[in-house]
């Protein structure tokens, strides 16, 4: 196999979520620790659109603000084209924040309202000194076009533009340092179906014609399908399954994948009931012990109460799961 | 035919601005039968939820009725005082709204709101009304629930803060349940058990529903019917089965068609050009008209009524006129 564009590995992130010092010292109380992400490896080949799914709070955001650099790691490492990023070393970020951009859920918060549209396109290859003069202007003009608008937008401010409109101007943005990795954060969680049926071809479109590498994160599991070549679950900040977009919706491996499988509304009218899923997400404060997953699994044994389980090797994927493991499911 | 539960006639809800009246429903009429649940689904500005917002009387001012009328058994209810009117809202018609952190009151206990709601609209003690509550969060599925009425709203999970909620806009029997994005704000393995309770007590009491969402997954599950508005006009009703796998409005086959389903594999979504027109920018003729790919010079033109289709559906399209005959 080829290197894998990115890389990570045993990626983890703590958030202090204590009370103030004084406040722990009165009432005798220790310090809180929220594990948002633990643990968590994979590898995403170039070219390929590997997902990330998960019901909120299970970490997708933490991990791709981690992969962006936003947001540094309390352990773990992320090896983007062979190259280890050193959140140290602020030029070495730099060189490599040039090859990968991020799509935000929400156009209506990241595009800055005061900025015109051909500013906010042309931000980043100013940053990086990529053109100048009039080359900016046309770039933006082409870009523009490239996603499904005109030069002449340039000249307008965001608030001028429909929700899809914006989410296309974010993808301009995001292609003007033409990177070959892009991190979609829900890019069309806050749209309507129809719009999203638009910006999710836009991006297949793009893939093909930039060779584009997608990290995508959502939480709608149709999405996924439709846009994903590889699938990571996780829950509650850790992988618990990884495996090809075909095989994860025919062949679930672990209970909570065929959990979210069966929570999903059935479009096609088959009579289908939507199995009743017991329980809601734990709170990440203060997780239960073993796997995170046992108080609402319905194969739970003794051992998944007591150790974590580590992800193991199934078919092309990999699943996390004693119940798997042991062959009991 | 027996009398519909509730009975809307060419509703009009507008919106004076300083630069011309909008209007955000434009004419819509449709009957909800007891015991039945109508789903209304729509884009956002479609004006599902002011659809709501006019039959229990909560649009805001400016805002106001221009137009039709909206009857409850007969009655009609939106020529109210606005004092009558609150004793028809949570007596006879409950809500249910999409955040339940903006429905609940952070400063009183859970138990305080269902007893204050209970005794509000029923003659109760407020022993049997805490009584009821208790019963009705039971039943709504909060564990220990004799417990945890006395808990706050922060207390309480999203999904369980959702099914309070429930319990609240069912506490007073009403007849007509009206749920604006019940599950938009919970995750999809929350959300399955929410629309499974509100659909099980609802049946349970007898009272029917006016399901608003935008999405067709959760129609699909629960409605018994469909309403599909656009731009503030109705484009399609009929009996669920036949509107999602046969839908006959041009708008409607695209929206289906642009949902990514787990079934099968595409390797491009059906895509609806363009986006739904502003309210202030609504075309002559059909507001569908810029983005329907079949649109011929009578849709510049006319707009269309509702056709009756047959089976209990009505479609707002030309292609459907003379008579049922399609257009070439």
């Amino acid at each position: 196999m080829a290197e894998p564009l990115l890389k990570v590995e045993g990626l983890t992130r703590y958030f202090d979520v204590s009370k103030p010092w004084l406040n722990r010292v009165i009432e005798r109380e220790a310090k809180q620790w929220l594990t948002a992400t633990a643990d968590v490896s994979f590898e995403i080949a170039r070219g390929e659109t590997f997902a990330l799914v998960g019901e909120s709070g299970s970490g997708k955001s933490t991990i791709a603000k981690m992969i962006v650099g936003l947001l540094e790691p309390s352990a773990g490492r992320i090896v983007f084209d062979g190259q280890e990023m050193d959140f140290a070393s602020g030029r070495e970020m730099r060189a490599l924040r040039k090859r990968f951009q991020m799509i935000f859920q929400d156009p209506f918060a990241s595009l800055n309202p005061r900025w015109r549209v051909g500013d906010i396109i042309a931000e980043p290859i100013r940053t990086f000194g990529l053109m100048s003069g009039a080359e900016v202007g046309r770039e933006v003009g082409r870009l523009l076009e490239v996603v499904g608008l005109g030069a002449a937008d340039a000249l307008k401010f965001p608030h001028e533009f429909s929700g899809g409109q914006r989410q296309r101007i974010a993808i301009a943005r995001a292609l003007s340092s033409k990177p070959e990795f892009i991190v979609c954060d829900e890019p069309t969680s806050a749209l309507d179906v129809s719009v999203q049926a638009q910006i999710l071809n836009l991006m297949r479109d793009l893939q093909d014609e930039f060779g584009l590498t997608y990290l995508l994160i959502s939480h709608d599991l149709s999405v996924v399908r439709h846009m994903s070549n590889r699938i990571g679950v996780l829950y509650l900040g850790r992988l618990v399954e990884i495996a090809d977009g075909r095989k994860l919706f025919s062949d679930p491996g672990h209970p909570y994948s065929r959990m979210l499988l069966d929570a999903v509304p059935d479009l096609t009218l088959s009579g289908r009931r939507r199995r009743q899923v017991e329980g809601e997400i734990p709170n990440p404060i203060d997780p239960p012990p073993g796997c995170a997953f046992h108080p609402r699994c319905p194969h739970a044994f003794d051992r998944c109460r007591a150790e974590i389980p580590q992800p193991k090797r199934r078919g092309t994927g990999e699943v996390a799961c004693f119940a798997v493991e042991e062959g009991k499911i | 035919m027996p009398e519909p539960l509730l009975s809307v006639r060419d509703l009009v809800v507008e919106f004076p601005t300083r630069r011309g009246v909008l209007r955000a429903i434009d004419k819509v009429s449709f009957d909800i039968a007891e015991g039945e649940v109508l789903g209304m689904v729509g884009e956002s500005g479609a004006g599902k939820s002011i659809t709501g917002a006019a039959i229990i009387g909560l649009i805001e001012p400016p805002g106001r009725i221009a137009g039709g009328e909206i009857r409850l058994k007969g009655e009609r209810i939106d020529s109210l005082s606005p004092e009558t009117m609150r004793r028809v809202r949570g007596r006879r018609i409950g809500m249910v709204f999409q955040d339940p952190l903006t429905s609940l009151n952070p400063l009183y206990t859970v138990a305080q709101q269902l007893i204050e709601t209970i005794r509000t609209h029923l003659d109760v003690s407020d022993k049997e009304a805490r009584a009821r509550a208790v019963a009705l969060l039971d039943r709504v599925g909060i564990p220990a629930a004799a417990r945890r009425i006395d808990d706050y709203p922060h207390h309480f999970s999203g999904g369980m803060r959702q099914r309070v909620v429930i319990a609240l806009a069912l506490c007073a029997e009403p007849e007509l349940v009206i749920a604006d994005e019940p599950t938009t704000a919970l995750d999809v393995s929350v959300q399955a058990q929410i629309i499974d309770v509100l659909k099980e007590i609802c049946a349970e009491r007898g009272a029917s529903v006016m399901l608003i969402t935008h999405d067709m997954g959760v129609i699909a599950e629960t409605a018994d019917r469909v309403a599909v508005l656009y731009a503030g006009r109705l484009a399609e009703i009929g009996p669920v089965r036949d509107v999602i796998q046969a839908a006959e409005h041009p708008y409607t086959q695209g929206l289906m068609g642009s949902i990514p389903t787990l079934a099968q594999e595409h390797d491009r979504l059906v895509q609806i050009p363009g986006s739904m027109p502003r309210l202030n920018a609504i075309p002559p003729g059909c507001a569908f008209n810029p983005r329907c790919e079949q649109a011929f010079e009578r849709c510049f033109r006319d707009r269309p009524e509702p056709l009756p289709r047959g089976g209990g559906r009505q479609v707002a399209c030309w292609l459907y006129d003379r008579a049922g005959v399609a257009h070439g």
